[in-house]
């Protein structure tokens, strides 16, 4: 565990530095914004980690209500919690690259505003695991993951449907089709290492859960032969 | 209960003093987050009632499926939150002096439709929150962001009717699959938040 936790920090570390060249040196300028679209290799990598959490939080909830395995309970709220971290840097990424570029900080555009949803989901299942008493915390959480998910489907038609009186983004350059080959591999460069950071964020949440329940356990059993004796 | 919905809406009255054009146009959106206040203050007595004498535990072993306890708790819930709505309504109307150039039965339509949306996920919710320290904060917590998609189809759909500048349709439609979708989605999941241990 001790070896193979230095060796996935080094390749993180080492990922994380070339995505670093990648998106300040290597990358082109970009004609009409300049130098500020170079958040994009950071805002747009978090976007698609966060939203891998939330698939394996899903997922891992799904499955844990089916199985009631206590390993599936810890993955689903330790991707739950990386999830909200990486979604955080993206809603805080977004203004500081709308305000020189849109000239606002914020729009209520669909992309937006699903996110700040996704994230407000996101935040009340980390209240719920948090105020939750007792045994029952792992079977409620993952009931309201499932809501969520499902919800978010919901929120990204409801926005697009019922609030498109706002003002639309001018979508600036860089993003969808025409991306500069060069920009395109800084981007992917970028989002490799900003998921294998996540992943392993992810693993240590995980053990550092694990390891928790298993005290609490061991405490549990010893008041149990506590009691016999 | 009665009378914190009153008091919403005389808060509200205050806070705004729109033209009546403008009323027209976001008394929509106030109605709706003031029933939304109501209801919460009244799910959150759903099932905190049910621990006094440890009557939840005896649904618990009553050979009754789950989902019936929790389809009749959320029609009971509907039917009260709905009273509270045709008193509301009203107040509404009269403060604000407002008329719907749209058809009224479209207005009736998307109160229905709305507020099952929020009584079945609030029912649900209330019922998780049970288990948690600090439940009566907790609801809204839960309750809120879920509901966002359902509350902007909800007032779309008000604010159109009442405008009557475009065809609210569309988020009727959408308000009836999110209830279908939810509501067979909490009729799936009740049994295991009611027996979670």
């Amino acid at each position: 565990m001790k070896t193979a936790f230095i060796v996935f920090s080094l390749i993180v570390f080492a990922l994380l530095t070339n995505g670093l060249y990648q998106a300040l040196v290597a990358a082109p300028t970009e004609a009409t914004m300049g130098d500020v679209q170079r958040i994009f290799y950071y805002h747009v990598p978090s976007a698609w980690t966060a939203f891998l959490c939330f698939i394996a939080n899903f997922v891992a909830s799904i499955i844990y209500l089916a199985k009631r395995n206590q390993k599936l309970d810890a993955f689903a709220f330790a991707s739950a919690e990386v999830g909200v971290v990486f979604c955080t840097v993206v809603l805080l990424t977004g203004p500081i690259w709308a305000r020189p570029v849109w000239g606002i900080w914020w729009t209520w555009d669909a992309r937006l505003t699903s996110t700040l949803v996704l994230w407000l989901i996101y935040v009340s299942y980390l209240v719920l695991r948090r105020y939750a008493t007792g045994g029952q915390t792992a079977t409620i959480a993952a009931a309201l993951a499932v809501f969520g998910f499902i919800d978010v489907v919901f929120v990204y038609m409801a926005i697009r449907w019922f609030r498109t009186q706002h003002p639309q983004p001018v979508v600036g350059g860089g993003q969808g089709s025409g991306l500069h080959p060069a920009m395109l591999h800084a981007l992917l460069m970028n989002f490799l290492a900003f998921a294998m950071y996540a992943g392993l964020l992810l693993w240590l949440r995980y053990k550092l859960e694990r390891t928790s329940h298993l005290v609490e356990e061991a405490h549990a059993a010893r008041a149990i032969a506590g009691d016999a004796r | 209960m009665l009378f914190f919905a009153l008091l919403v809406v005389v808060i509200f009255s205050f806070s705004f003093e729109p033209t009546s054009e403008e009323a027209q146009r976001i008394s929509g959106g106030l109605m709706w987050v003031a029933f939304l206040f109501a209801a919460v203050v009244a799910l959150n007595q759903t099932w905190a009632r049910e621990l006094r004498n440890q009557v939840l535990d005896a649904y618990r072993v009553s050979p009754a499926p789950g989902w019936s306890l929790f389809l009749a708790k959320t029609i009971g819930n509907f039917l009260f939150v709905m009273v509270l709505e045709c008193l509301m309504a009203p107040l509404f109307v009269v403060f604000y002096n407002l008329r719907s150039v749209g058809p009224e039965s479209m207005l009736a339509l998307s109160a229905v439709l709305g507020t099952w949306a929020l009584v079945v996920n609030g029912t649900f919710f209330a019922a998780m929150s049970l288990r948690t320290r600090a439940r009566e904060i907790m609801l809204p917590l839960l309750l809120f962001p879920i509901s966002i998609p359902a509350l902007l189809a909800m007032v779309s759909a008000t604010t159109a009717t009442l405008t009557g500048d475009s065809s609210p349709t569309l988020a009727l439609e959408f308000l009836a699959v999110y209830d279908l979708v939810f509501t067979i989605v909490c009729l799936l999941l009740f049994d295991t938040v009611l027996h979670a241990e």
